[in-house]
C-alpha cells in the first residue's frame, strides 16, 4: 500500500482531485523545473489552499491597518501582540473551526480551542482568557440543538481542563447557519515583552524537534480539499477527518513550551496545526530565510505503515515544532521528560532555502521554501454588487406594516429570542473564574474585564459580528462589527487597543460571496483606522456553505481594550431615582434589525448607517463619564434597540428595581424609538446626585443626548406611553428562553 | 516567627496550582512551597493543599489515578499523622479516592460542568479550617466542576452530620438549603466535609478564587488562615 501510494502517477485527474487548477499545476512545474511527485503535489495542494495560503483573500487583507505604536507584533506570526504597559504585552488571535464542528461538533469545537491556545502559547504567552463566538441555526430544530449542545460542551471541556477561563463571546441563532454553524475561538495570552518568541527557523545547523503527541492519520483531509477516495481507497479503515483533542496533553504541552521558552533553549517554536508538519516547517523556514531538512521516519507515529504523504499532511493535535540551540539538547530533553512528553529530533535547519523531506535518508520531497510560502497564487478580481442586495433593500416593509406591530408583544418576543436571551446555559458550562483575574465575567457587562496581575490596569475583551447586517450591507456590516466591539469595550471604561478578525464567508469563487468579502474587509479597514484599532492577527474561513446555500457573511471581530486604572470601571450600583441617560440620537433605523427578523421573520432593508466620527466621540464621552464615577452602568444599544437595552440594564440592577423609559415626544409610531438599531448609542445609569454635572458635561460635548428615563423602586419596566411590564416577568422570559429549549429531555444523548 | 511552609501539590494536570500558591502567599504567616507529583518527600511542609484541576487528565474518574502517585503516598501518611490537608475541587476528589475522606464525587446530576458564584453556609466551625467563621455564616466561593455530586450511604451521612463534619453546604441567596440551590445533586447539599479529627478538609467550591473583592469575594481568606493556624 505504502509503495503504491508513493508511486501514484500525477495525472490531470489526480491534480484536480487535489483541488489545484491546471494553470496552478503548470506554475508548480515551472517553480520546480520538473513535474512534482505525488507527495510533493499533496504538499502544494495544502500550502496553496485558501486555508494555508489565503489565495483569494490575501490581496484584500493587506488593506487592513496593522500598524500603530501599541503594536508589538502584527500579522504573519502565530498571533498578534499589543503593548499594555508595565512591560507587558497581550498576545491574541481568533480562529474558526466551522467545518469540523459541523461534522463532529464536540471534537470540532474542542480542537478549535486547542489550536488557538497553541497559537498563543507558542509565542511565549501564558493563555489568560478564551472567548467564543458561536452561530447556529434555529434552536427549534433538534439537529441544531444537538450541534449547539455538543459545541458548547466541546469548548467547555477543553478550556476547563487546560485551566484557561472562558470569559466571554457571543451566541447567535439564525437560519442561515443551520447547515454550517460557526465556531470562532479567540485566545488571549500575557507575557513580558522580552519573552516574546517568534516562529522562526533561524541558524543553519540548529536541530529541529517534534515535541508532544505522536502523529496519526487523523485530520489528513483537514486543511485542503482532497477527494477522500484518493486517500482511503487503499486504507484498511477510514478515519474521521476531524482531529481528536486531548486537553490533558495540551496542558502538558503548554507548561513544557513556556518552560522551554523561558529556559532560552529554543530559537523558534510553531504549532503543528492546519497542514501539520508541512506548514509549520516551511513557514518557519520562510520566516528565517533558511531551509529545513526533516526525516519523516524519525517522527513518532501513532500507527504503523504511514507514508511520508500521511506524516506530512497529518493534523494530529497537541504537537509543536521546535528549533533549538545546538548546545541545549540536554535542557530541552529534561523539560520534555519533566512533563512526560515525547521529544524527538527530526531534522535540521539548512542554509540553502530548500524544504527537503527524507524518509530514512532517502529524499522524498525537495521544494524551494519560497515556492510553498511566497509563491502562493493570489486571486483578486473586481465584481459588481450582486443583485440580491437591491432586492433585500426593496423588501423593507412600509410604515403601516411596522406600525401594525404590537410593541409590548414585540418586546416579549425579542427578549425571549435565543439570540438576545440570557446565555447563562452556555457560560455556566465554561470555567470563567480559574486564574482568579476575572473582574467582570460572562453576563456581567458588555465586555469581559480582566485584572493584569501586578499592575493597576485591566484589559477588556469582546467579540462581535452581525451576519444579517453584513448580508444586507457588506461594507457597513464589516464596519459595524468593529464599532460594536469598540462600544462594548468602552462600556467597561476601556479604550480600544487592537483587534483580531475572523472572516467567515461562503465560496469566494462565487461573485456574490466575493463581493461580500471584499466590501466587508473595506468596512473593517475603515472602522479600524477611525478607531485607531489595528488588526494584528486573524483568520479567513471560506466555503461556509451547505446545500441550503451560503451563510450570512459574518466577519467576527475580537477586540482588546485597556483600562489603565482598574478602579475607573462602572460600579454597577443603582438606586431608585437614578437617571437613565441616552448618549446618541433617538432611534429610527429598523432596517436589517432584530424587530424585522425576530418578529416578522424578515431579512430586509439596509443595515444602520455608520458614522465613525460619532462612534469615536461618543465612546470617548462614555469612557470619561465612567472614569469620573458619573455613570454607574453603561450598556450599548444594539440588537432590539432601546427597549431591549433598557430591559437588559434593568435585569442587571439589584432585585426590586425597575426602569421607566420616556419616549421622545411627537412620534406617531414608537417603533423607531424603541427598536431602532442606529449606531453610536449608549444607555447609562447616572446616580441622582451626578445628574446636574452629567447634563452640563454632555451639553458641552455637542453630542446628541437626552434623559431617557429613571430607575424606579416599583419593579416594573415602563416603555413610555406604550405601557409597562413586571420586570420579573420579562426577566424570566429572557433568562429561561435557552434553558427551556435545551432541557428537552428527548435530545439528551 | 518564621513563616509556616505550606505545600502546594502539582500534578501535571493541576490547573489551580498558581491560584492556590497565590492564596497561600496572601495569607499572613504562611509560605507556599511547590510539591511536584513525582517527589517522594514533603520538603518539611507543615500543611498541604491539593489544588483543583484534572490531575492526570481524569479521563477515567476524577482523582482515580492521582491517588497512586509518589507524592500521594507521602500526603496520605502526613494526613494520618494528624497534619492539616486541604483538598479543593479535584483535590477533594483525590482525597475521597485516597480514602482520607468518606464518600465519592460523581458526575453532576445535570450532567454538565457548572461554573457560578455559589453561596455556602458554614455548618461546622469545629474544623480548624473554619475556626474563623461564625456558625451558620453565609459565604460566597466560586464553583467550577463537572463531578461534584457528593454521594455516601445514609449511615455515613448521618455520622458526618452528628459529628459536625459537614462543613459547607450549598444554599440559596437567603441561606436556605433548597434543591434549586444545589448545583450538582450532592446528598444533603453537602459542599465540603472534614475528617474525624477535623484536620483534613475537602470541598468542591474554590476558596482560592475568593481572595479579593476585585474578583467578587474575599470569603476564602478564612479557610487559608485556618490552614495556616492548624499548621503552625
Amino acid at each position: 500500500m505504502t509503495v503504491a501510494m508513493r508511486d501514484t502517477p500525477v495525472t490531470p485527474d489526480v491534480v484536480a482531485a487535489h483541488g489545484l487548477r491546471p494553470d496552478e499545476y503548470d506554475r508548480i512545474v515551472e517553480l520546480l523545473g520538473r513535474e512534482p511527485n505525488f507527495t510533493e503535489l499533496g504538499v502544494f495542494s495544502l500550502m496553496w489552499s485558501e486555508h494555508c495560503g489565503y489565495k483569494y483573500s490575501r490581496a484584500w487583507l493587506s488593506e487592513l491597518p496593522s500598524r500603530g505604536p501599541q503594536v508589538v507584533q502584527g500579522p504573519g506570526e502565530n498571533a498578534g501582540a499589543v503593548d499594555v504597559g508595565d512591560g507587558l504585552a497581550v498576545v491574541f488571535k481568533m480562529e474558526s473551526h466551522n467545518h469540523p464542528s459541523a461534522v463532529e461538533p464536540y471534537q470540532g469545537a474542542a480542537t478549535g480551542v486547542g489550536g488557538i491556545l497553541r497559537d498563543v502559547f507558542t509565542m511565549g504567552a501564558r493563555p489568560i482568557a478564551m472567548l467564543d463566538s458561536l452561530r447556529f441555526g434555529n434552536l427549534d430544530d433538534p439537529h441544531v440543538r444537538y450541534l449547539f449542545r455538543h459545541v458548547v460542551r466541546g469548548v467547555g471541556d477543553y478550556g476547563n481542563c487546560v485551566g484557561v477561563p472562558t470569559v466571554g463571546g457571543e451566541v447567535v441563532f439564525d437560519d442561515s447557519y443551520a447547515g454550517n454553524p460557526l465556531v470562532n475561538a479567540m485566545c488571549v495570552g500575557l507575557l513580558r515583552h522580552e519573552d516574546l518568541m517568534r516562529a522562526t527557523a533561524a541558524g543553519p545547523g540548529n536541530p529541529v524537534y517534534v515535541l508532544g503527541a505522536s502523529t496519526g492519520r487523523d485530520g489528513i483531509h483537514g486543511a485542503s480539499k482532497l477527494a477522500s477516495t484518493e486517500l482511503s481507497e487503499d486504507s484498511a479503515e477510514s478515519r474521521p477527518t476531524v482531529q481528536i483533542g486531548d486537553p490533558f496533553t495540551e496542558k502538558l504541552l503548554l507548561e513544557a513550551t513556556l518552560e522551554l521558552i523561558a529556559s532560552g533553549a529554543a530559537v523558534g517554536v510553531q504549532d503543528m496545526g492546519a497542514a501539520g508538519l508541512t506548514s509549520s516547517s516551511s513557514e518557519m523556514a520562510a520566516r528565517g530565510r533558511t531551509g529545513i531538512e526533516i526525516d519523516v521516519a524519525r517522527v513518532p507515529r501513532r500507527e504503523p505503515g504511514m507514508t511520508p504523504y500521511e506524516v506530512l499532511l497529518s493534523e494530529s493535535q497537541e504537537r509543536m515544532l521546535v528549533v533549538a540551540r545546538p548546545d541545549q539538547e540536554t535542557a530541552l530533553m529534561a523539560i520534555a521528560e519533566k512533563w512526560d512528553l515525547p521529544c524527538t529530533r527530526v531534522g535540521v535547519v539548512t542554509p540553502d532555502q530548500e524544504w527537503r523531506i527524507l524518509e530514512d535518508g532517502d529524499e522524498v520531497c525537495r521544494i524551494p521554501v519560497a515556492a510553498l510560502v511566497d509563491e502562493v497564487p493570489r486571486y483578486a478580481r473586481e465584481v459588481d454588487a450582486p443583485q440580491y442586495l437591491a432586492e433585500v433593500h426593496a423588501r423593507m416593509p412600509g410604515p403601516a406594516a411596522v406600525a401594525a406591530i404590537d410593541p409590548l408583544a414585540a418586546i416579549e418576543t425579542l427578549l425571549s429570542a435565543p439570540t438576545i436571551a440570557c446565555k447563562r446555559w452556555v457560560w455556566e458550562q465554561y470555567d470563567h473564574t480559574v486564574q482568579t483575574h476575572t473582574m467582570l465575567g460572562p453576563g456581567r457587562a458588555d465586555a469581559a474585564l480582566l485584572l493584569l496581575p501586578g499592575t493597576r490596569s485591566a484589559i477588556a475583551l469582546a467579540t462581535d459580528g452581525n451576519g444579517r447586517y453584513t448580508y444586507c450591507d457588506p461594507r457597513r456590516g464589516g464596519a459595524l462589527a468593529v464599532v460594536e466591539a469598540a462600544r462594548n469595550v468602552s462600556c467597561v471604561g476601556a479604550r480600544p487597543l487592537a483587534v483580531t478578525d475572523c472572516l467567515n464567508f461562503g465560496n469566494p469563487e462565487k461573485d456574490a460571496v466575493y463581493f461580500q468579502f471584499v466590501e466587508a474587509v473595506r468596512g473593517i479597514a475603515e472602522a479600524c483606522r477611525a478607531l485607531d484599532a489595528p488588526v494584528v492577527s486573524g483568520n479567513v474561513s471560506f466555503y461556509n456553505e451547505s446545500p441550503a446555500g451560503a451563510i450570512h457573511p459574518t466577519p467576527t471581530i475580537g477586540m482588546v481594550g485597556l483600562l489603565e486604572d482598574r478602579d475607573e470601571r462602572p460600579r454597577g450600583e443603582a438606586a431608585g431615582g437614578d437617571a437613565v441617560v441616552l448618549v446618541g440620537a433617538n432611534g429610527s433605523h429598523l432596517g436589517a434589525g432584530c424587530l424585522l427578523s425576530e418578529v416578522l421573520g424578515l431579512v430586509a432593508g439596509r443595515a444602520p448607517d455608520v458614522d465613525l466620527e460619532a462612534e469615536r466621540r461618543h465612546a470617548e464621552i462614555v469612557r470619561s463619564l465612567i472614569r469620573e464615577g458619573l455613570a454607574s452602568v453603561a450598556h450599548d444599544i444594539g440588537d432590539g434597540g432601546l427597549a431591549v437595552a433598557a430591559a437588559e440594564v434593568c435585569f442587571g440592577l439589584p432585585s426590586g428595581l425597575g426602569i421607566a423609559l420616556d419616549l421622545p415626544a411627537g412620534d406617531d409610531s414608537p417603533h423607531g424609538a424603541l427598536f431602532g438599531e442606529d449606531g453610536a448609542r449608549y444607555l447609562l445609569v447616572v446616580p441622582a446626585v451626578s445628574l446636574v454635572e452629567v447634563r452640563e458635561r454632555l451639553a458641552a460635548t455637542g453630542a446628541p443626548w437626552r434623559q431617557a428615563g429613571r430607575v424606579t423602586d416599583d419593579g416594573r419596566i415602563g416603555f413610555g406611553a406604550v405601557g409597562s411590564r413586571e420586570r420579573n416577568e420579562l426577566q424570566r422570559l429572557w433568562e429561561e428562553a435557552i434553558e427551556t429549549r435545551m432541557e428537552n429531555l428527548e435530545d439528551q444523548r | 516567627m518564621s513563616p509556616v511552609p505550606i505545600g502546594v501539590v502539582r500534578f501535571p494536570g493541576t490547573n489551580c496550582d498558581q491560584d492556590v500558591f497565590d492564596a497561600v502567599a496572601a495569607t499572613a504567616g504562611a509560605q507556599p512551597v511547590w510539591l511536584w507529583h513525582k517527589e517522594t518527600g514533603l520538603r518539611g511542609v507543615r500543611g498541604i493543599v491539593l489544588a483543583g484541576g484534572f490531575s492526570y487528565g481524569d479521563y477515567l474518574r476524577a482523582g482515580a489515578i492521582a491517588r497512586f502517585s509518589p507524592i500521594m503516598e507521602r500526603v496520605i501518611a502526613f494526613a494520618k499523622s494528624g497534619g492539616p490537608v486541604l483538598g479543593i475541587c479535584n483535590g477533594f476528589q483525590i482525597l475521597a479516592e485516597a480514602g482520607l475522606l468518606p464518600g465519592a464525587l460523581m458526575r453532576n446530576d445535570r450532567l454538565t460542568f457548572v461554573c457560578r458564584d455559589q453561596p455556602l453556609r458554614v455548618d461546622s466551625v469545629r474544623s480548624p479550617f473554619t475556626a474563623s467563621f461564625r456558625p451558620g455564616e453565609i459565604v460566597r466561593f466560586p464553583i467550577a466542576h463537572g463531578e461534584g455530586n457528593y454521594v455516601a450511604d445514609d449511615e455515613t451521612l448521618d455520622r458526618l452530620e452528628t459529628a459536625g463534619r459537614v462543613v459547607f453546604r450549598y444554599v440559596d441567596e437567603d441561606g436556605r438549603v433548597t434543591a434549586a440551590a444545589n448545583p450538582n445533586g450532592s446528598a444533603r447539599s453537602i459542599a465540603g466535609i472534614a475528617s474525624e479529627n477535623g484536620m483534613v478538609l475537602g470541598l468542591m467550591p474554590h476558596p482560592d478564587r475568593a481572595m479579593s473583592l476585585l474578583v467578587g469575594s474575599e470569603d476564602g481568606r478564612g479557610v487559608f488562615r485556618g490552614l495556616m493556624e492548624a499548621a503552625a
